[in-house]
């Protein structure tokens, strides 16, 4: 196990070696002219330091500076998609939990759960928010339906693997706790949940930035300004105008996208004692 | 009251239409300490997953205590170790000693004396709040044991609990089990590949032969209690090594050579 120190450092200097590679890049395509595959300009590839610079500038004359804009935006859509998680995460495992019980049940719902998955999602988000925007209680009114989106991508990763942690225990441990005679729900609750935790935290951390995902893409639909997907939209309309704020909009987004896989990841060694050999 | 009573016993595995056990009749009574032992296929493993009511009988009866095998299972009167300790990877060793009395309802306090005490008797008192995995594989089986025996079972299943552990580990497993089924005064059944931990062990061994599984013969080990290290030594012990040795050579053993017969000496 290396520390804390040392990891941070690994960070930083990948960090650096990435922001190196981004300019180089530039500088060659710039100097040498090269037009394949795109011409590098200041409108296609900004310079990192002027979308640094954009962070600390007001993005509208007069307004507030963008990156409070931007945060604000991404609490926003942070929200959102905590919600989105959650529900996604609980109604995925609720879902594992009840196929796991039969295997009829499997065979008859597995196809339509997979296929669920092949609508793209900005086909159903209109109508997601049609149905659910009018029923939503007062404190998650307006956005509801953002959450409902971003939960409909977080719930399938989460059902599919439960189910295969759900059935990964030992087939000894079952007899075991067939030889103490445990009850149907002793099983699930001692045996089977406990063994798929592994394969639930892996779901979890791909639906975490999904979540993320979801949220973004919901709010197009739904006409929702407050949010990063709105921010994007309105930057992208001035793209040729001031490339830099929607740089900086998507530097922002991947950042909330990792906070909540960071946040999964520590979850999970909070929760999930194993092996180090046995990790999922 | 017979510990165990099985009569007519056969099993067909319908895969395959393989005959594993034919024709079993078989009598322990409480407190005895029966090892079966046999080749490979002889359904040895078969048969006391079949008393375990893990698998159920194609003909003929099992009675446990003078139940029927699944009552007696529902009952709580079975205590099982495997080959594999099976313990569960996210349970401390406390916790996994006290899995069967969690499923049984025990309260925390009287939870945790019996763990206490389980712990006590296998000698990992200290190992408590270990994990699993930090363990040796001869105190991951003596935390099995300890599981296997907290809830206080009529009657103890062992498939070859020491199969996986090397020889000295075993040897010494082998004495405190001994020591352990004194104590607790449980009747053990026991499938094992080795006549000499089979003569060691028993107060019987049951001699099976394969394809399909019949009892081939019954020896009465007649070796005095308590046995220590010296047991091992005494010509008594090598005559009724040599005793079982004869019945397994009689039903093919040595051919195929799956019985650790060199073991024994």
């Amino acid at each position: 196990m290396r520390s804390t120190a040392a990891k941070s450092l690994t960070l930083l200097v990948t960090l650096l070696a990435l922001a190196c590679l981004y300019e180089l890049y530039r500088w060659i395509w710039v100097t040498t002219g090269w037009t394949w595959p795109f011409a590098v300009n200041d409108i296609t590839l900004p310079h990192l330091w002027t979308i640094f610079k954009a962070l600390g500038e007001p993005s509208r004359y007069g307004g507030p500076l963008l990156i409070s804009v931007l945060l604000k935006s991404a609490l926003f859509t942070g929200k959102e998609a905590l919600l989105g998680f959650t529900m996604g995460a609980l109604f995925g495992f609720a879902l594992a939990i009840l196929l796991v019980q039969s295997g009829l049940a499997q065979r008859a719902f597995l196809p339509y759960i997979v296929a669920s998955q092949t609508i793209p999602i900005l086909a159903i988000a209109p109508m997601v928010v049609v149905w659910v925007t009018p029923h939503l209680p007062g404190f998650i009114a307006g956005w509801g339906a953002v959450a409902v989106i971003a939960a409909y991508l977080t719930f399938f990763p989460v059902a599919i693997n439960t189910l295969r942690g759900l059935q990964s225990a030992d087939p000894r441990a079952h007899e075991l706790m067939r030889a103490y005679a445990a009850s149907r729900s002793q099983e699930l609750w001692r045996l089977r949940v406990p063994a798929s935790m592994p394969y639930l935290f892996s779901a979890l951390k791909v639906s975490a930035t999904a979540s993320v995902v979801g949220a973004i893409i919901g709010e197009l639909p739904s006409s929702i300004q407050d949010g990063l997907g709105g921010a994007i939209l309105n930057f992208n309309q001035y793209y040729s105008i001031n490339p830099a704020n929607l740089w900086a909009t998507n530097l922002i987004a991947a950042a909330l996208g990792i906070a909540f896989f960071l946040a999964v990841v520590l979850a999970e060694r909070i929760v999930v004692h194993r092996a180090p050999e046995n990790f999922a | 009251m017979t510990a165990v009573s099985i009569s007519g016993l056969t099993k067909t595995f319908t895969k395959g239409n393989v005959t594993a056990l034919q024709g079993i009749d078989l009598e322990i009574q409480p407190g005895e300490f029966v090892s079966l032992i046999g080749p490979s296929g002889c359904g040895k493993s078969t048969l006391l997953r079949v008393i375990g009511d893990l698998t159920p009988p194609t003909e003929g009866t099992v009675e446990v205590n003078g139940k029927p095998a699944p009552r007696a299972r529902r009952d709580h009167d079975y205590g099982m170790v495997f080959q594999d300790s099976v313990l569960f990877d996210w349970r401390t060793v406390a916790r996994n000693v006290g899995l069967p009395l969690e499923l049984l309802g025990w309260d925390r306090a009287k939870r945790k004396e019996r763990v206490d005490e389980m712990l006590r008797l296998v000698e990992l008192e200290s190992f408590g709040d270990h994990n699993p995995w930090q363990l040796s594989g001869g105190m991951q089986m003596r935390v099995a044991i300890a599981r296997a025996l907290s809830f206080e079972p009529a009657i103890l299943l062992m498939d070859e609990p020491f199969g996986a552990l090397d020889e000295m580990t075993r040897e010494r497993l082998n004495i405190e089990l001994l020591e352990i089924w004194r104590r607790m005064q449980s009747t053990v059944v026991f499938v094992t590949h080795s006549i000499s931990e089979a003569v060691f062990l028993s107060t019987r061994v049951v001699v099976m032969s394969p394809r399909p599984g019949r009892v081939a013969g019954v020896v009465d080990v007649d070796l005095p209690q308590p046995r220590t290290t010296d047991t091992r030594e005494e010509p008594r012990f090598f005559e009724l090594v040599t005793a079982v040795r004869e019945l397994l050579r009689g039903v093919g053993a040595e051919e195929h050579g799956s019985v650790t017969a060199e073991t024994a000496l």
